[in-house]
């Protein structure tokens, strides 16, 4: 019993890191511009394809396994984060920043963020169809057994990898001069210019630093759950922007946290009650945890949220 | 042999000259001591349900056909297969297995076996190959297919083992890529296998995550896993393990083997599923014809005839596995179980009877 039990945790410290890491992502952009950028999730959905894609290229030169291995991932990852930046900033630049300068409200890029992710389902179902890919196994798996609990290295690599994100993100945003910034331009965005803050240059920044998540997540999550589809982005995308805004959205610690609470919730559900109930209870609990303290547990209403 | 799923009709076209010309240069089909040339009119119905029912009617109005081998598809066959019972015409599908499509129906006929049917045939091959006593079920939630099989297998495993035999069952999201909780729960269980009544692109995420886990014992699956991407998918995981099917190319012998490999030979590769049971299906009715006394010329009393004489048909020995018809026009049969071997190809391991 207190097997299972320990295994279920590890089950929801791996399932909640992906949670987090993405839930950062939608983080990061709502602190900054207040936009929900809802195609957060069909981002992290490309960077998983980019990261195939690059592995199947790279796999044509060397062997996948031993060190090879981790010397492909340790290619593809930063590659995935700069190609899948450029497709962010990209976004940012033909869809967010024309209704930001025409200063349209902000329903109406929310709205656009929705077809931006659609467009990216849709052209990716073109590009590749519907059928499932595989993503190539690169690393070679080892099992640690700790009485009983059982965690592959790639969970345990996960999990760090979540945990590392988080403490990267809370010390840029806080501690740097252009985390600085992207407070003041989430303080008050009108002011900010004309304090000589270039407002697009740290926008742009930040659709980097969130784009670079999803590619981190992506990617993980693709050697994690070797099936690629077109639409793999939507639901856990959707979860993940949910986990933020219990976590008090706009605040990283509560991003991040949020998005293992989900993860612990979710998994608890299961092992205690059944499996046909998870997601009803998993979030009639997130939405009695919503209607008590509408701005999730870290967020302050009407606060300099980052 | 138009539409989404082209090679479908294909593979029955395929089937059908190949009948047409082993009884033709025999000197036809003997009824009633005379001998009957036959003949074959392809119609294609575009895989639409529309088309299904316009063809049907010209089949049985202009061409005045004895009889009708088709539509596949469940989305055709039941309203081809309403078409053809009103007009009193036989009919025998090859691949459908919604049981709308004969159900009711006394001219509409098929080879291919029944959803419910697999859950007693797993639960009998898990309790004679692995000599099972429990069992874990994860299914998939919000697909009928999937959630349905899981019921007939636990109540047909239940009936063998007792109440309570089904240990773990576990059920999943269409959209989940998650499962080890519910696998945590089913390795905790220590059923003696796992039946996984799923489609083939997540047995590629469960398969994996249940040996990470711990699991090192046996799975069976439905016939949903039988596609070719299976294996590309799953890779390794899902070697050694079985699943139900309708029919193996690799391992057959005899009667199925010769079709294989003339099939092969003709036509360039391994017949699949449908090119089988469209075989079967044809033979089905063939042997109806040859049970007749007689060909009158009256078509539609014909037709009535030939009906009688296939629901009489006792025992037909298939490439598929040997036939009788139940009230319903559903075959009674043998279902196949293959084995994923080391090379991942799908290696004839028994047939099962419910």
């Amino acid at each position: 019993m207190l097997t299972t039990l320990l295994q279920n945790v590890i089950n929801a410290l791996q399932w909640g890191s992906f949670y987090s890491m993405i839930a950062l992502g939608y983080c990061l952009v709502y602190g900054v511009l207040r936009l929900i950028n809802f195609a957060h999730g069909d981002i992290f959905m490309v960077a998983a394809y980019i990261g195939f894609v690059f592995v199947g290229f790279l796999l044509k030169f060397m062997p996948g396994s031993g060190m090879y291995g981790w010397l492909v991932l340790a290619i593809t990852l930063p590659v995935t984060m700069i190609l899948t930046s450029m497709l962010g900033v990209f976004i940012e630049r033909v869809a967010y920043r024309p209704l930001r300068e025409k200063g349209a409200h902000r329903l109406y890029v929310v709205i656009t963020a929705l077809m931006v992710g659609l467009v990216l389902e849709n052209g990716n179902l073109a590009i590749f169809g519907a059928s499932s890919r595989k993503f190539p196994e690169i690393i070679d798996k080892v099992v640690f057994t700790f009485a009983g609990v059982r965690i592959t290295n790639l969970k345990v690599l996960v999990i760090v990898t979540a945990i590392v994100i988080f403490i990267f993100l809370q010390t840029v945003v806080n501690r740097s001069k252009i985390g600085m910034a992207m407070r003041a331009i989430s303080y008050d965005k009108f002011g900010i210019p004309l304090m000589g803050i270039p407002v697009n240059r740290v926008v742009v920044f930040t659709f980097i630093v969130g784009s670079s998540l999803a590619a981190i997540a992506g990617v993980l999550f693709g050697m994690s759950y070797p099936v690629l589809d077109p639409y793999m982005g939507m639901i856990i995308g959707w979860k993940a922007f949910i986990a933020a805004v219990v976590g008090g959205i706009g605040d990283i610690k509560g991003a991040f946290l949020g998005g293992f609470m989900l993860g612990f919730i979710e998994i608890l559900i299961v092992s205690f009650f059944s499996s046909n109930l998870k997601d009803l209870i998993a979030f009639t609990i997130l939405l009695i945890i919503l209607v008590i303290k509408p701005t999730g547990f870290f967020g302050v209403a009407k606060s300099t949220k980052i | 042999m138009t539409g989404d799923i082209p090679k479908v009709g294909e593979a029955s076209k395929f089937s059908a000259e190949m009948m047409k010309e082993d009884i033709n240069s025999a000197g036809g089909l003997e009824i009633g001591g005379e001998k009957y040339m036959l003949e074959f009119i392809y119609q294609d119905n575009e895989s639409k349900a529309e088309s299904a029912v316009a063809v049907a009617l010209k089949l049985i109005e202009q061409d005045k056909v004895i009889g009708i081998i088709g539509p596949n598809s469940s989305k055709q066959a039941i309203p081809g297969g309403e078409v053809a019972d009103d007009n009193r015409t036989p009919m025998v599908s090859p691949w459908s297995t919604n049981p709308a499509t004969t159900k009711g129906r006394p001219y509409v006929f098929r080879a291919a076996f029944l959803d419910p049917f697999q859950g007693p045939v797993a639960a009998n091959f898990a309790t004679q190959q692995f000599d099972a006593k429990t069992a874990a079920v994860m299914y998939n939630l919000d697909n009928d297919y999937s959630k349905g099989l899981a019921e007939y297998f636990t109540a047909a495993f239940e009936k063998l083992h007792g109440k309570g035999s089904v240990i773990a069952y576990e059920s999943f999201g269409q959209k989940d890529q998650d499962f080890s909780v519910q696998l945590t729960k089913i390795i905790a269980a220590k059923p003696d296998f796992m039946f996984l009544p799923i489609y083939y692109n997540k047995v590629a995420l469960v398969l994996p995550q249940a040996e990470d886990l711990g699991w090192d014992g046996d799975v069976l699956g439905s016939d949903s896993w039988g596609s070719a991407e299976l294996v590309t998918l799953a890779g390794d995981s899902v070697k050694g393990h079985y699943f139900i099917t309708h029919y193996a190319a690799a391992g057959a012998k005899g009667a199925t083997k010769a079709f294989i490999d003339r099939y092969n030979s003709t036509y360039g590769y391994i017949p699949d599923d449908v090119g089988a049971l469209s075989w079967d299906a044809l033979g089905v009715m063939v042997e109806g014809l040859k049970g007749m006394k007689e060909i009158t010329g009256d078509i539609a009393a014909d037709r009535v005839a030939l009906m009688e004489s296939i629901k009489a048909i006792k025992s037909f020995a298939g490439v598929t596995g040997t036939m009788a018809f139940d009230k319903e026009g559903d075959p009674i049969k043998e279902a196949v179980i293959v084995k994923v071997s080391d090379s991942g190809e799908f290696v004839f391991e028994k047939a099962v009877a419910p």
